[in-house]
């Protein structure tokens, strides 16, 4: 098992921050999820502490007191070096619908003609891959997608929008990614998915968990008509399989 | 029930934060001047968790449909109870049908309005703060109706309390080095720390941007955890305090992290106010 030089900083009074190697990869992600599985289960009270995990990084935030950092740096040093192997902790690929209807893929047309591509390539690019789960942050749901072809990428707007839509899904840079609620956003629109990624009134709001997969699939208009009614009542199965990689 | 009759600019239930979704992407939100909530919950003798009302800039007018007991602080308004002026920091006992009026402005921007028990509005994903659309409301509005339980009687054990530190209101804001501080340049340093800074046109709950820019960078990071009361540089030099309805993950450069005390302080700030910042 590759153990890597992890530095360890304060962050305020009540946070640590913990950085592996300044690079987007999933063998540096999985084991920063590797090592918050240990803190969580074997080292610290997870009711007192809240995790926050993005790329390469770990940020420990003490809910209630200040904290003694050095005494923490030390033990948090410790227990990386006594972290073994872990049992895989179990990811999940969620197949998510997307209609690239040209009523929601506002921006297909631009996209396409920025990179050289027809709208069916565009599609077919991004649907193909299967992209990770680096973070989840900026708007609650929102996740981080990691593992977009250069052949997408495109810069993201000059002037963002004011508004784009809840469900959006956009390009933008090396990312893609869907909007989980109405909000000013600068990303090129391609699509919508009529799932909620974050719903309230679910008892887990939010279903992707932060190392997951996505793919997502072409529906037509008709199609997304349905699912968005199915996912509204509550009786829309989401799609889901056991990663095994 | 508190019957809204006039909501004021923008009003927010708050408690002491939403944990538990930070890795979702939920902010922690929760009062802005957790200190000022504190000292109004606390000579109530509330939990320290008791929802309280936040009322920016101006307040609003409420009835009260039961007895109650209630307690404010916070920016200085000025307060009445059935039309006579009435003092922050003290126990105030209401009766049914009592009418409580905001008006105007004085210093400060936020003042919380405690209740005896706190404010049991619905608790969602652990929390009473309004955060939008984790909660169906963005603020109070005409017509609502706030639960909050019926006290006959509640004998305070402190009947007042001086706010001394709104006195001399400072404008020194405490702040650690953030993450990134060592990537500063020397330039950067003495701007940061030599220059008085003032609160821009943009600055809310979400965040306070400063409107003095500081020289900028070409400092690249991978998106990593924000806080409540983190500095961080835009390349083009603007700096941004995120606050309590802060996004929970950001790419810029985090370089100060202010103390608990700086945030509350902070949270008083309204358009071209000045701070500065100092290293603790």
């Amino acid at each position: 098992m590759t153990k890597y030089a992890v530095s360890i900083k304060q962050y305020g009074f009540r946070a640590i921050l913990l950085e592996w190697p300044r690079q987007v990869e999933e063998s540096i992600l999985d084991d920063v999820l590797r090592y918050t599985h240990y803190l969580k289960n074997d080292c610290l009270p997870a009711k007192d502490w809240e995790f926050v995990t993005a790329y390469n990084s770990l940020t420990l935030i003490h809910n209630k007191a200040d904290i003694d950092f050095d005494l923490f740096k030390i033990n948090l040093e410790k227990w990386y070096a006594q972290s073994g192997e872990m049992p895989q902790i179990q990811k999940h690929v969620w197949r998510l619908p997307v209609c690239y209807d040209p009523l929601f893929g506002i921006d297909l047309v631009a996209v396409s003609e920025k990179l050289g591509k027809s709208v069916s390539e565009i599609i077919a690019l991004h649907t193909n891959n299967i992209f990770t789960v680096y973070g989840i942050g900026f708007l609650p749901g929102f996740m981080y997608l990691g593992g977009l072809p250069e052949a997408l990428e495109v810069p993201r707007k000059p002037v963002p929008r004011l508004k784009v839509n809840k469900g959006a899904v956009g390009l933008a840079a090396k990312q893609t990614g869907i909007y989980p609620q109405e909000s000013p956003g600068g990303w090129n629109i391609i699509g919508n998915c009529p799932i909620s990624i974050f719903d309230v009134s679910r008892e887990n709001p939010c279903f992707v968990s932060i190392g997951d997969k996505v793919q997502f699939y072409p529906i037509e208009k008709a199609k997304y008509d349905l699912l968005k009614i199915e996912a509204e009542v509550g009786i829309y199965k989401l799609e889901k399989q056991i990663w095994d990689a | 029930m508190l019957k809204i009759i006039g909501p004021g600019f923008f009003s927010t239930i708050q408690d002491m934060g939403r944990l538990g979704f930070l890795d979702k992407g939920v902010p922690v939100s929760g009062v802005m001047d957790a200190h000022t909530a504190s000292i109004v919950n606390g000579l109530l003798e509330n939990e320290t968790n008791a929802a309280v009302l936040e009322i920016t800039m101006t307040g609003p007018t409420v009835e009260f449909t039961s007895p109650t007991y209630i307690c404010f602080g916070g920016a200085d308004m000025h307060v009445a109870l059935n039309e006579h002026a009435i003092a922050p920091f003290k126990v105030h006992k209401i009766l049914k049908g009592d009418i409580l009026s905001y008006g105007k402005l004085k210093s400060g921007f936020r003042n919380y309005l405690a209740i005896k028990d706190g404010f049991r509005t619905p608790v969602i994903l652990n929390s009473r703060s309004y955060f939008y659309p984790i909660t169906k409301q963005k603020k109070i509005n005409k017509g609502d109706e706030l639960m909050y339980l019926t006290c006959e009687k509640f004998i305070p054990k402190v009947l007042e309390w001086h706010d001394t530190a709104a006195k001399g209101r400072k404008n020194v804001l405490e702040v650690f080095r953030g993450p990134e501080f060592e990537q500063l340049n020397d330039k950067q340093l003495e701007q940061l720390f030599s220059a008085d800074f003032s609160i821009a046109k943009e600055y809310n709950r979400m965040a306070y941007q400063i409107e003095e820019k500081i020289a900028g960078h070409a400092i690249s990071m991978l998106t990593s955890a924000t806080l409540p009361g983190t500095v961080q540089l835009t390349s083009a030099g603007k700096l941004i305090v995120l606050m309590k309805d802060g996004q929970t993950t950001g790419g810029y450069p985090r370089i100060l992290q202010l103390s608990n005390q700086a945030i509350a302080l902070l949270a008083q700030k309204k358009f071209k106010d000045a701070i500065s910042f100092r290293l603790i």
